[in-house]
């Protein structure tokens, strides 16, 4: 065993012989696994070097992580910034490089500053060549510390319904900012309420009394000398949270700040000395910057965190035991009862769904990025319809499938030490960050809807689309269970529920057009019908990718195997669970849902055989999971039992409420009554 | 400073006097904390100033919201009843406290711990005796939430009074009453929960010494979970498999004293402490307690019903259909609480969704009441008539109860082994529904949602324990699965059945002309709700007779039964929630009857349907397959679910408002009666313990240091 795997080698520990079984017969090489996830053995290398650094340095424990308090929380995640930010240089690891990238992965993300890169790169996405030579070098040496203030206390996804102005005048030179009413206060933006000095202000431009829409400003909130707030700023944290209780959230009211004229973002318009606004090159390539932190946050932070929730479940419900299966055995454990089976691996086929999805999205990236560069801007509508629509349903999956795995654990899966209440907390969040999902998926559906016009007059439509133009099939063929093993078949039923569902809802808006209603009333009176058909769409997108990549597993037979197996449980239980949508026109038939039923539940007893080893390929260290019941060696009840003992409830045996309180009700008790 | 936001805090207070004035309510007598100039100017400007959108939607309701209300409570007298005893809480200043959010775990324990001792007293002071006048009283203390007594009030005392012999009761009882003993109930294990026989605490005798000797023999055996225990109790009643003469008489009750009386010191042997921080319960003391040869005296066995005699003789209980009456008393509680706790997090973002504007419907136009989109709709109203459903569910329960109860005193139990059977799906069945919804209204509240001053993330996390206390919801619907089952064998050999599952009796007749499903007539009338309910109830026949199927299937297939059921029990879990689903449908369409005022009944009749009719549009799979629905009355349905949505639109604030929860109890800036939302988030966040300071101490420590380094 290489020396880099101690942290989760069997080999040095003992190992509870319940879970030490799972692993005896995997039906794939697991490390080989481990390497096709991280992209190459060589990363998976690095990872590992990555991870032996920050778990063997003190400072960068999560030992006590559910233990702190809303402040200690903040101090250590800023305490571990700092360090890292050290390390780092130490390290000659850089911020762009999958050095640090593995680091989040190490510290579960629980490190401040995370606003700090956005304030750098909307810097350089939105500045002049002066701007980004004035402040980047600032804000690479921590001289400034940066926060991105867009959203407001009243206003979030919608843009152009911010309040915050930025009046021009010319005499000084200056733009005057100001929040005219309460609703307008920067509200949520990260390390704004205690930690940053200066922040990017989004605000409405006013030039001459004429209002010139939503731009960026560079604003000085807090003394670098002392780091008091500085003059007509108001700022302070926005108070507790599900979660994100590390990071300062904060408020930001603006009364008659000043900002010299060259403090406005200037890159596509800009504010001459004399008050003329001019405008120039394409925003686009701006647009096409938010659409990648949205991809780069679907993999770097919400599927880990479903495959993390895996990882725990499943090895927990193999220590777990419970009742019995055959009449005078010992306990069975929980993973061989089918309805566990059902809650968890649909989930852990959900999160493999999800990674490959990301894969695919990734090479779209990189091509439409291409592309971009040559100022081509055409598969940018296209990009951003896919990726709008994608985070919502990942968003949305992962975080139902987190909250799936908590509640398997039973009464366990509640505690804190558990790690999975934590998962779940942090992850919720991500279905209204970066753009609320319902509106992202009416974003989808407006793409889609266009596309289906232009699909059935004949005209070329974006490769993502390209199924629209093609003759619906009518009907499910299959008549054994087991073709409904085939990718092809499975394939074939989303695409059509697909191309179903966006086209009832075409349809129905286009009829409520012709009945004499305006197109923005008929549009509300279908988004319900709309939100379907985006999802329908995504999902057949998520299933058609697993299958193409599980096609390309071919050099590795039996990894190849274990994920088609996988592929098909998720598209089966898709449709296990929405049988509606297969069955309404007839596509399939009543006895076809009865063999899919068939077929998803022997895939489960299929899959469960290789449940644990689908989780050690994620390959995570205990010191990332920090659960009390997901560690590698699975000594569950030591472990809880160790950890509660550490609970700050427990310092001293009688603590201060039996003084004050319990002992005065024991001794003079109610008897008096 | 500090005074005036009291004074914010308090005003909502006189708003909804002011609203309760109007249903003919006296206002209740102000406290000394606010009767100042201030406090007074403070809450007349917030009267003044209440949000014109909500006012707005208050206006435009077509039934009065509180004749719902007395729907609710079962009566108007109740409604004021239940008011009367809110108002001795919120006009008495003892029961004041900072805001929750903003204290450290060991705090909120400590406010908790003091107001459980406060509400203990003046129970009996205002001499508070009848169960739901003391549910009110202290849920409303406690904000809905858990308190350290509950275990002692609600488990120790009855089990005392239930399994006690007269002796015991002697020497518990009164000491327990007045606060000298606190007790818990000490069952769960760290390694085994739901199936009571895995239970390894152990209690062998010891006829030398006449004592049980109690042991935790193993890591697993430790006990874990109980509430209060870590902190709080000096007594546990503890679950150990008997031990005497040499073989295990299986679990039996002890009373153990954990904790020294006078210093609250563990006794030698006992090792107890707290199990650490959870999702939630954080004012909850949840223990765990280890047992190392700890000798307790013979009388100490709880042995109303079964005995062991000085020479270590066991003597058996007689029957134990008794403590069914106790699960399905427990259960019709947590249907209630599926409810109430859902209709908190309904009440909070639909107003919220009505205060709240976003984006634009028509161009050029002012941004609208995010509560004017058809998706945000979608998303709130199928909960808010899924509240309702359960509110009556919850009652029915509870009247059935009662009812069979007063049969027990007259020695009728025959309905109890269905009513145990039936009511662990339904419990099963609204936790989940109600759990999922509670997230759903968070996330229809975006960011502000995720705020713990929105009240909603406190909700959830105080509720999702449900799905698995007092039985895994999996576990649950299994054993409707087995009543079910049974039911059908019965059918099928030609017995007929009774009660809620009187439908399966229809199937026998079905099976005599064996013709294709999709061929029978379909007479559904998607207007209607008692043809839904009929809808609803050939989908539960239908799945459990595929369940049942199935089943036996395996069973022709499989040497063992457990195997068989194991294999069958995805298909057992869809039936259990059908029947369910159809229990559910069936007594809101019931309780339609029973509605007088005519403007009340025309709302809820809508609400009833919009419930049925989104339950088929997210299950049309099986309606499908089982032939009930076309295609086209599929497509219709969808229709009519949009078509209500626009019906229920302008009496939601009123539908949310009739639930009657006062801002005090709700804890949430969202979803506050008076909808001034934006200035008192402000107020709240300012509260926030990162703000005690105008420059945090990590400036000082990290952030200068690391500047003056680079």
């Amino acid at each position: 065993m290489a020396p880099t795997r101690y942290l989760r080698s069997s080999a040095s520990r003992d190992v509870n012989p319940d879970l030490d079984i799972e692993r005896k017969t995997p039906s794939f090489d697991v490390e080989k696994l481990t390497t096709i996830l991280d992209g190459g053995a060589e990363n998976t290398r690095v990872r590992r070097a990555v991870e032996a650094v920050i778990h063997s340095d003190p400072v960068f424990s999560r030992e006590d992580k559910y233990f702190l308090s809303q402040n200690e929380s903040y101090e250590a995640a800023v305490k571990k910034a700092v360090h890292l930010k050290k390390m780092m240089h130490q390290m000659k690891w850089s911020w762009a490089g999958s050095e640090c990238k593995y680091c989040n992965r190490a510290l579960g993300g629980e490190v401040a500053f995370t606003l700090h890169n956005i304030f750098m790169e909307s810097i350089l996405a939105l500045s002049t060549d002066e701007q980004t030579a004035k402040w980047i070098p600032l804000a690479e040496n921590y001289r400034i510390l940066g926060s991105y203030a867009q959203t407001e206390l009243g206003h979030g996804t919608y843009i152009r319904g911010f309040e915050t102005t930025a009046t021009f005048n010319i005499s000084t030179q200056e733009f005057v900012l100001n929040t005219p009413k309460i609703s307008a206060m920067k509200w949520w933006p990260g390390d704004l309420g205690r930690s940053a000095t200066h922040t990017v202000v989004f605000a409405q431009l006013y030039i001459k009394g004429k209002c010139y829409g939503v731009h960026p400003f560079i604003v000085q909130i807090r003394s670098l000398h002392d780091h008091s707030p500085a003059p007509g700023v108001t700022v302070g944290d926005i108070g507790p949270k599900m979660d994100f209780n590390h990071i300062d959230n904060g408020y930001l009211l603006l009364q008659d700040v000043r900002v010299p004229r060259e403090n406005m973002l200037s890159r596509f318009c800009e504010v001459l000395a004399d008050g003329t606004y001019v405008k120039r090159g394409s925003e686009k390539i701006n647009y096409f910057n938010m659409i990648i932190i949205r991809v780069k946050m679907l993999s770097n932070e919400v599927v880990p965190t479903l495959m993390k929730a895996c990882t725990i479940a499943i090895r927990y419900s193999v220590v777990r035991r419970q009742s019995e299966l055959m009449p005078g055995d010992q306990e069975a454990k929980i993973l061989d009862y089918q309805t566990q089976q059902q809650k968890l691996l649909p989930v852990l086929a959900i999160a493999y769904a999800f990674h490959f999805m990301n894969e695919y999205m990734n090479e779209l990236f990189s091509k439409g990025y291409r592309e971009i560069k040559q100022k081509n801007f055409d598969s940018l509508p296209e990009l951003h319809a896919f990726s709008s629509g994608l985070k919502a349903i990942v968003t949305e999956h992962s975080t139902a499938g987190v909250e799936t795995c908590r509640k398997a654990c039973g009464g366990h899966g509640y505690s804190l030490l558990s790690g999975l209440p934590s998962l779940y907390t942090r992850l919720a969040a991500s279905c209204t960050y970066e753009g609320e999902n319902t509106v992202l998926l009416l974003q989808t559906a407006r793409f889609l809807v266009k596309c289906l016009g232009a699909a059935r007059s004949g005209q070329p439509v974006p490769p993502s689309v390209a199924y629209l133009s093609a003759v619906n099939s009518e009907r499910c063929l299959v008549r054994d269970k087991r073709d409904l093993l085939q990718p092809d078949v499975y394939v074939e039923a989303y695409r059509h529920v697909a191309i179903r569902v966006l086209s009832s809802a075409a349809a129905k808006l286009q009829a409520l057009v012709q009945s004499g209603a305006e197109q923005h009333e008929a549009w509300h009176q279908c988004t319900v019908q709309l939100v379907h058909a985006a999802k329908a769409h995504c999902h057949y997108h998520v299933v058609k990718s697993f299958a193409e990549a599980v096609e390309k597993l071919g050099q590795e037979a039996g990894i190849q195997r274990i994920m088609k197996h996988l592929c098909g449980l998720f598209a089966l239980h898709g449709i296990f669970s929405n049988t509606g949508d297969f069955l309404h026109d007839g596509y399939i038939s009543g006895d076809q849902v009865d063999m899919m039923t068939a077929s998803y539940l022997d895939l489960l007893a299929i899959v469960r055989k290789d449940a644990v080893p689908l989780v050690d390929a994620f390959d995570f260290t205990d010191e990332t999971l920090n659960s009390a019941l997901g560690s590698y060696d699975g000594h569950v009840y030591r472990r809880l039992y160790q950890w509660a003992r550490k609970s700050p409830s427990n310092t001293k045996q009688a603590n201060q409420v039996y003084e004050n309180y319990l002992k005065p009700l024991f001794q003079n008790g109610l008897s008096k009554l | 400073m500090e005074a005036l936001e009291r004074h914010v805090t308090a005003a909502p207070l006189d708003v909804r006097a002011e609203r309760r004035g109007l249903a003919g309510r006296s206002l209740p007598a102000r406290s000394p904390a606010r009767t100042s100039a201030a406090a007074a100017a403070a809450a007349a400007a917030i009267i003044i100033t209440m949000n014109p959108d909500l006012r707005r939607e208050r206006e435009a309701a077509a039934f009065q919201s509180e004749l719902l209300t007395h729907v609710l409570d079962g009566g108007a007298e109740r409604t004021s009843r239940r008011r009367e005893i809110e108002a001795l809480v919120l006009n008495d200043p003892e029961f004041q406290h900072e805001d929750l959010n903003f204290l450290s775990r060991s705090q909120r324990y400590e406010v908790a711990i003091r107001k459980s001792a406060l509400m203990v007293m003046k129970l009996r002071e205002y001499g508070i005796a009848d169960p739901d006048e003391i549910y009110w009283f202290k849920s409303f203390i406690h904000h809905g939430r858990p308190e350290p007594l509950d275990l002692h009030l609600g488990m120790f005392l009855p089990t005392l009074l239930t399994q006690a012999t007269q002796e015991q009761q002697d020497r518990f009882f009164m000491p327990a009453w007045n606060l000298e003993i606190i007790g818990t109930y000490a069952q769960t294990e760290m390694g085994h929960g739901t199936h009571l026989r895995g239970l390894e605490t152990t209690a062998t005798y010891d006829p030398a010494t006449q004592e049980f000797i109690l042991n935790s023999p193993t890591v697993t055996s430790i006990k874990w979970w109980p509430g209060g225990l870590g902190k709080t109790s000096n007594h546990a009643i503890v679950l150990a498999q008997l031990y005497t003469q040499g073989q295990c008489k299986g679990l039996h009750a002890f009373i153990v004293p954990i904790r020294q009386l006078g210093t609250h010191e563990p006794l030698p042997g006992i090792t107890v402490g707290d199990i650490g921080p959870k999702f939630g319960y954080d004012e909850m003391d949840n223990g765990y307690l280890k047992m190392d040869n700890f000798r307790i005296p013979r009388e100490n066995m709880l042995m109303k019903y079964a005995k062991v005699e000085p020479d270590g003789t066991y003597v058996k209980p007689l029957s134990d259909k008794l403590t069914y009456g106790t699960m399905v008393f427990i259960r019709s509680i947590i249907v209630g609480d599926s409810a109430r706790s859902l209709s908190r997090a309904c009440t909070i973002a639909i107003r919220y969704s009505a205060v709240r504007h976003q984006s634009e419907l028509k161009p050029g136009e002012p941004e609208p009441q995010i509560l004017d989109y058809q998706t945000q709709q979608y998303k709130l109203f199928p909960l808010l008539a899924t509240a309702y459903a359960f509110h009556f569910v919850g009652a029915y329960m509870k009247e059935t109860y009662l009812r069979i109860t007063g049969d027990i005193s007259e020695g009728d139990l025959s309905q109890l082994p269905e009513l145990h059977a039936l009511t662990a799906g339904l419990k099963a069945f609204t936790s989940w529904i109600a759990n999922a919804g509670i997230e759903e209204c968070r996330m229809a509240c975006g960011g502000h949602g995720y705020s713990r001053c929105s009240g909603l993330p406190d909700i959830y996390v105080t509720f999702t324990p449900s799905c698995t206390y007092e039985g895994e919801n999996t576990v649950m619907m299994l054993q409707t699965a087995r009543f079910l089952v049974k039911c059908y064998a019965q059918v099928s050999s030609g017995q007929l059945v009774s009660g809620m599952v009187s439908y399966l009796n229809d199937l026998s007749g079905q099976r005599i002309q064996p013709q294709q499903v999709a061929a029978r007539p379909t007479t559904v009338h998607i207007n209607d709700p008692a043809s839904l309910v009929e809808a609803y109830k050939v989908r539960a026949s239908r799945l459990v007779e595929a369940a049942a199927k199935n089943l036996q299937g395996e069973l022709n297939r499989r040497e063992s039964k457990e195997d068989a059921w194991n294999r069958t029990s995805v298909d057992l879990v869809r039936a259990s929630e059908a029947h369910c689903h159809y229990v559910v449908v069936k007594l809101f369409t019931a309780k339609l009857s029973e509605i007088s005022d005519a403007a009340v009944r025309a709302i809820m009749t809508n609400l009833c349907l919009l419930y049925a009719l989104h339950g088929i549009s997210k299950h049309t799979g099986d309606f499908l397959q089982a032939g009930i629905l076309t295609d086209a009355q599929v497509t219709q349905v969808y229709q009519h679910v949009k078509d209500l949505l626009a019906v229920i639109r302008p009496n939601a604030v009123a539908l949310v408002d009739s639930f009657d929860f006062h801002d005090s109890h709700l804890g949430s800036v969202l979803g506050r009666y008076d909808g001034n939302i934006y200035e008192n988030m402000f107020e709240w966040a300012k509260k926030s313990p990162l703000n005690k300071t105008e420059v945090h101490e990590s400036f000082h420590k990290h952030l200068k240091p690391m500047q003056a380094k680079l």
